[in-house]
């Protein structure tokens, strides 16, 4: 009886982690895409001491991701793993990398050097692959017997690629409005400046991944051309122009919290973006919501606890940015 | 690397060897958040400076542990769909909520107040402090609930009917979550958590008293390891028993393994203490056997009758030989435990517990045992389930994903070198870690270079004992 409703709930559920996911772990992953900029390790040390004690956290939102489409859509997760079986597997070994880095630098000098690569060259994998899968997830993932059917490669094709190069820019982008946020001196002016250059690539990508995606399906092509649902979807551009504007004006004007906030806005235009081409498949083009969905107990008993664990989360995960805000203190830090 | 395998072989080496990395991290981090938080308590009730010291200590030491057992994590959670996609959209609907609540319920609550914890001593109040680090500790407990849970419902499932498609369909929640081994398994890996935290401080306290008897928080350390070793190492072994009779009631194959009886025994089973097991002649060679005593243990009768693994079907027995080794590792490491915890105790009784070099040493060289132990008893456990994944109903061989076995194997090859690469170098920093001396003041009651205290030893094992230790300082 409620099994449209349920899933459809659910749908929302995970799309929300998702987002969550990419707001938060986007700029953590761009603070790594840009490590190697710095000019020394002290500020290298400040860059990364401005996340520290919120990335674990950031991070569990991708876990949940995960682990709410196995539990609640078991047939797109036992589909959609096994079609981008290198870019997670990469992704995951670039995570491993770079979550150690976070103690190992501070654990040695000798090996400094090697645990900053470390960092920057998993967090740049991670954020590739991310893109990539997304892209090979929009460009569509064959399903027969409820299994992936498609070659070992599917996933890697040119759209793909450019998702995953629109995806590490954005998070630079993330990344350096961030920094620009928590930091002062040299570094911060440094990031501003970067800030610049990210942001056009990341709006000259968001261009480009539109104007493809369309083409890649005729259900995207109606849903972004055919009169009505254009008008709907003729919405995000103009917003995300407006965003984009607002990052430029800020960083401009050197403003501090504002470019940071514009930016993560195009991030969530451009999810939107997405969701609206992928309504109602949760794995395009062979699998919808209803059809992925688990029974409703497992849906009804996931979603008691989660209704009211989630807005939980939310405020702890508030705390602990509350716990650690404003600018950061070069001399702070537990090492 | 990996010519001639089949694409499930490796997938299961995959899975068994970024698992056995996993369980490392949380059997180390699970004790010693709870450890910190009791450190912490006790520093802010007594205003000793030596809990504070300690906590700090071991607080870097958890930070990397617990660092490297996040990473390893977030792989395990993905590898379910990666490797093996078929089990996940069969099990999902049963498994997949409980690894959700895992995540929403504990992972979210370590990870969210693990920076306060480490970072916010000076920004947040003692109370929010102590809150931060209590939450931690019940975020380790509460992962380790979910997951037994999950675990356990794979080795005795309840509470479920199947739907047309195949999947495990979710009737009775209360059935799935307390599923009949669940109780058992938690209460046994929560406190072999404690055991291998416990084996872990005990030996670096270990290691600091043999380089200065009067180290304060090295004698601290010490003496709460010892008391936690022998007070949940005979709770430990009565909980190993009653799981092991649980697993005679649902897993009847496993303890056959695990016994070493391939054969029936309708008058009473021998207990083989020793013996290499003989898979193609499905017997154990040069076994050593104490007559009944197999009866006596599983079944308190020493005539009641036992079947043996003549009676399962051949394409459902375990690999008996490698259940019967790791248990007799896990149950030799666990007798070696209950022995340094009453030597210990000995020595407290005598009022000798920090200048018994001899105790140190063994405390020391007993430090990975915990490790060993927990390995040996997954092995035991999750080895002995096969050939299923979903014990009886879903097979190993049925759960795999449409993987072909180059990818496999190119997987697991990264996932080896990368593993040993980056886990070699946080056991190193770890190791480097507690090498580093305990910073603070000497213990009262030795402070003075009075005598040395020689009631009931001999002075010269006393200074034999001195001699030890001074090499032990070069």
């Amino acid at each position: 009886m409620f099994g449209l409703e349920l899933s459809f709930i659910w749908a929302g559920i995970i799309a929300f982690a998702v987002l969550v996911y990419v707001v938060l772990d986007g700029f953590d992953l761009g603070i790594g895409i840009l490590f190697p900029l710095a000019k020394d390790e002290g500020e290298r040390d400040v860059m990364m001491n401005s996340i520290s004690p919120v990335w674990d956290g950031n991070e569990t939102w991708l876990v949940l991701g995960g682990g709410g489409l196995f539990a609640v859509f078991p047939l797109a997760y036992a589909v959609v793993m096994p079609a981008l079986y290198m870019p997670i597997t990469l992704m995951l070994l670039g995570l491993v990398f770079r979550g150690v880095a976070f103690e190992y630098r501070w654990r040695t000098e000798r090996w400094k050097r090697l645990w900053n690569i470390g960092f920057f060259g998993g967090s740049v994998t991670a954020a590739m692959c991310q893109g990539i899968a997304l892209g090979a997830l929009v460009q569509g993932i064959e399903v027969a017997d409820r299994a992936y059917a498609g070659g070992w490669w599917d996933w890697f094709t040119p759209f793909s690629v450019l998702c995953g190069i629109a995806v590490t820019v954005g998070y630079a982008m993330l990344g350096a409005t961030w920094l620009n946020m928590k930091l002062e001196g040299r570094i911060q002016r440094q990031m501003r400046g970067i800030a610049w250059p990210a942001g056009i690539a990341t709006v000259v990508c968001m261009v480009l991944v539109s104007l493809w995606t369309p083409f890649l399906d005729e259900v995207y092509f109606g849903r972004w051309f055919a009169w009505p649902t254009a008008l709907f979807s003729g919405i995000v551009p103009i917003l995300v122009a407006l965003a984009a504007a607002g990052l430029f004006f800020g960083l401009q004007r050197h403003y501090e919290k504002r470019p940071f906030l514009c930016a993560q806005a195009m991030f969530v235009l451009g999810f939107i973006g997405i969701g609206i081409s992928f309504y109602p498949h949760i794995v395009p083009p062979s699998l919808t919501i209803v059809e992925a969905a688990a029974p409703d107990e497992s849906l009804a008993f996931a979603l008691v606890g989660t209704v009211i664990l989630i807005p939980m989360i939310l405020i702890y995960t508030a705390y602990a940015y509350w716990v650690f805000r404003g600018k950061i203190d070069p001399a702070e830090g537990y090492h | 690397m990996f010519d001639g395998f089949s694409a499930e072989l490796l997938a299961r080496f995959q899975f068994a060897f970024t698992v056995s990395f996993h369980i490392i991290f949380p059997a180390f981090s699970i004790g010693l958040a709870s450890y910190l938080a009791v450190l912490n308590a006790l520093w802010l009730r007594t205003r000793n400076e030596t809990y504070l010291t300690l906590f700090e200590y071991w607080k870097k030491i958890f930070a990397v542990a617990f660092g490297m057992g996040v990473v390893s994590g977030i792989v395990m959670s993905y590898q379910f769909g990666t490797n093996w996609s078929v089990f996940s959209d069969k099990a999902g609907p049963v498994v997949g909520p409980l690894m959700a609540y895992e995540v929403l319920s504990a992972f979210f609550l370590e990870a969210g107040f693990l920076g306060i914890m480490l970072f916010g001593r000076k920004r947040v109040g003692p109370g929010l402090h102590m809150l931060a680090t209590g939450m931690v500790a019940f975020g380790t407990l509460l992962s380790a609930t979910w997951i037994l849970s999950v675990n356990s419902w794979m080795h005795t499932p309840a509470g479920f009917a199947m739907n047309d498609v195949g999947q495990f369909v979710p009737v009775d929640w209360w059935a799935i979550v307390f599923n009949p081994s669940f109780p058992y398994r938690l209460v046994h890996m929560v406190l072999a958590a404690y055991l291998t935290t416990a084996l872990v401080v005990g030996a670096v306290g270990g290691l600091h008293l043999l380089r200065d008897q009067k180290n304060e928080a090295a004698s601290t350390m010490f003496s709460m390891a010892m008391w936690m070793l022998i007070v949940v190492t005979p709770l430990q072994i009565f909980a190993g028993d009653a799981h092991g009779l649980n697993t005679l009631e649902h897993q009847p194959a496993k303890v056959m393994a695990m016994e070493g009886h391939y054969d029936s025994h309708p008058d009473g089973a021998p207990l083989i203490l020793f013996g290499i097991p003989n898979p193609e002649e499905k017997r154990i060679d040069y076994a050593i056997e104490i007559p009944k005593l197999s009866s006596l243990i599983l079944k308190h009768d020493l005539n009641a009758p036992l079947d043996g693994l003549d009676t399962i079907p051949d394409d459902e027995e375990p690999p008996v030989a490698i259940v019967f080794w790791s248990f007799r590792i896990m149950i030799g490491l666990g007798l070696g435990m209950l022995g340094l915890g009453a030597w210990a105790l000995l020595q407290r009784v005598r009022g000798r517990l920090y200048d018994t070099p001899m105790l140190h040493r063994a405390a020391l060289a007993m430090g990975p045992a915990g490790f060993v132990a927990v390995l040996a008893g997954w092995i035991t456990t999750e080895v002995g389930r096969q050939p299923f994944t979903v014990y009886g109903l879903l097979r190993t061989s049925d759960s795999l994903a449409p993987i072909a076995a180059p990818a496999v194997a190119a997987s697991l090859t990264a996932f080896i070198v990368v593993y040993f690469f980056v886990f070699g170098a946080g056991t190193y920093y770890i190791l480097r870690l507690m090498n580093k001396p305990v910073p603070v003041g000497a213990r009262e009651d030795l402070r003075d270079e009075g005598p040395i205290r020689t009631a009931g030893i001999t002075p010269a094992t006393q200074i034999k004992a001195r001699k030890e230790d001074g090499n032990v300082r070069a």
